[in-house]
């Protein structure tokens, strides 16, 4: 665990830069760890990100196939959106932990 | 009467029905399992049969073989469970009314699920072996393949055994190896995981492995289509993958059952309280087995360890006691590398798999995350102690719950 200064907050995020506690997540947040990434946001991004946390929020495991089957956008429109690591980079910027994948 | 009903009879279905059989008074207790099928399949045999290791018939046996007296059962297909009804309705219209619901009813591989999987090169030059159908038709395919690309690919999250598509490349290039064609075979290992393996200090055991036996790992690979006609594998990001031959797990997904009556996710698992076994939507209805969205492996072992969980909150809440009994996904994985050896990973929701000895503390037999022969032999004992003791619901020399005595919590 360490600790991480984003937009002048000081957050306690994970080794690999996944914030810890999705509370205290913000759109100015969500923007410069986009901008970490090279991804510009847009209200696209923005629904993707609001289904993501939602779906942390009610314990939901995610996966690529579900973000595909939200009816935002299908699974190529969200490759689109996060070039080379949809899930990874959509989880991030939304300030949810990184999805534990298969077990 | 009381009713208790237990739907599906393989690895979790069988055992459930032999542990409460035993327990629960017959004067008191009709239990009656459902099952469409009268054949049951060691499904972890499945991973020999391609190299001729096992035969069908070492997979095989009648389920009624593994049943207890005093048990009902029908075999036939399920249609539809009316969860706020409390009934279960069969094909062919038969009811059954339950106090108690059980499911038990798996995991299933969905080719349909890929575009372009089953197509024309299905099973002429992609095979599963996840099925008796696809391990057979694959054996016969390897009896003469004279070389080329092998490409063994996952399709999608969750799926069962994790290790096994592992086992499979291990086993495969031993295989060539000892055929004398190892040198005109290119293997290569396809996963949508950023590694080998899901959790960091086994994906890096493994992967020393891989490198070690020259097999082609491509990693963040998530597959949309098969081409057939340029004979590639094609993934939402467009890479591509040319094969000659291809070993897939296909999507898994749980029964169409789970769907059809509004009790799944939307790869159709039942979502299920991971300490209690419990349904989340309904509290006389108990999910075990890898019909459960439950975030540990899809695996017999685990079937087993959560076995022992599910029997003593059933037994609790039947006799009126609280729940008590909590289960920590507890995962125990015998995995082939090949060369008559074998690797052990031990874990559960919180431990990762970890380095060490298993079940004695520093004595073992069995090292953890250690490629060793008496590991292989873990594995091939595996098979008597699934028919023999897991099965029929007996007490196994191993705890279901993991400890962490004999592990050796590392860096990575
Ligand atoms: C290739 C391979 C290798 C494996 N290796 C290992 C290993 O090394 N170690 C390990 O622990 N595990 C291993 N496994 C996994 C293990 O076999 C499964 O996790 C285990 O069998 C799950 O048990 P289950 O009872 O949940 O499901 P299953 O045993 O699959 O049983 C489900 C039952 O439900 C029935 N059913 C489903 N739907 C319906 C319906 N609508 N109507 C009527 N009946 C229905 C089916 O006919 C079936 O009999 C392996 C699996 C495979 C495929």
């Amino acid at each position: 665990m360490a600790e991480k200064t984003i937009a002048g907050v000081n957050l306690s995020v994970s080794d690999e830069g996944y914030l810890q506690n999705p509370d205290q997540w913000t759109k100015e947040i969500a923007e410069e760890i986009a901008g970490e990434l090279n991804i510009q946001l847009s209200d696209k991004h923005y629904e993707v990100i609001d289904f993501l946390r939602n779906q942390h929020k009610q314990g939901t495991p995610l996966t690529i196939r579900k973000v595909g089957k939200s009816g935002i956008v299908d699974i190529k429109g969200f490759y689109t959106l996060f070039p080379g690591g949809p899930l990874k980079y959509s989880s991030k910027i939304a300030g949810i932990p990184k999805p534990a994948s298969c077990v | 009467m009381k009713k208790l009903l237990i739907l599906g009879g393989g690895t979790a279905g069988t055992m459930m029905a032999n542990k409460l059989r035993k327990a629960l008074e017959r004067e008191e207790w009709d239990i009656t399992l459902v099952d469409k099928h009268r054949t049951h399949y060691y499904q972890p045999g499945f991973l020999f049969i391609p190299f001729g290791i096992y035969k069908r018939e070492d997979v095989v046996k009648p389920k009624g073989d593994f049943f207890p007296p005093g048990l009902t059962i029908f075999y036939s297909n399920i249609d539809l469970i009316k969860a706020e009804e409390n009934l279960v309705i069969l094909e062919g219209g038969k009811v059954l009314n339950y106090d108690y619901l059980i499911i038990a009813t798996g995991t299933q591989i969905r080719p349909d699920e890929t575009p372009g999987l089953k197509d024309k090169l299905w099973y002429k030059n992609i095979f599963d072996f996840y099925t008796i159908e696809g391990a057979l038709a694959l054996r016969n395919h390897l009896k003469t393949w004279e070389g080329g690309k092998l490409v063994v690919c996952i399709s999608e999250l969750p799926f069962k055994c994790p290790v096994a598509p592992l086992e499979f490349v291990f086993l495969a290039e031993a295989f060539f190896t000892e055929k004398g064609i190892r040198d005109k075979v290119d293997i290569t290992f396809v996963t949508p995981l950023p590694g080998a393996f899901t959790k960091p200090i086994a994906t890096r055991m493994l992967s020393e492995l891989l490198v070690d036996k020259n097999i082609k790992v491509e990693t963040d690979f998530y597959l949309e289509h098969i081409d057939n006609d340029g004979k590639k594998l094609v993934s939402y990001d467009e890479r591509e993958i040319e094969f000659d031959l291809l070993t897939i797990v296909p999507v898994n997904m749980g029964d169409e059952l789970i769907a059809r009556s509004g009790l799944g996710d939307d790869m159709n698992y039942v979502p299920t309280d991971k300490h209690t076994l419990q349904s989340k939507a309904h509290e006389n209805i108990f999910v075990i087995g890898d019909a459960a969205d439950l975030p540990t492996s899809k695996a017999g072992s685990v079937a087993h360890f959560a076995g022992d969980i599910l029997f003593e909150n059933l037994m609790n809440k039947i006799e009126g006691r609280p729940m008590t009994a909590k289960f920590d996904g507890h995962a125990n994985c015998y995995i082939e590398t090949g060369y008559g050896k074998g690797a052990l990973i031990d874990f559960n929701y919180e431990t990762e798999p970890l380095p060490g000895t298993f079940p004695l503390p520093g004595v073992g037999p069995f090292g953890l995350l250690k490629n060793t022969k008496i590991n292989h032999y873990g594995k091939i004992i595996f098979r008597w102690i699934y028919w023999h003791i897991l099965l029929r619901g007996k007490e196994m020399p191993i705890e279901s719950e993991m400890t962490m005595a004999g592990k050796k919590r590392i860096p990575y």
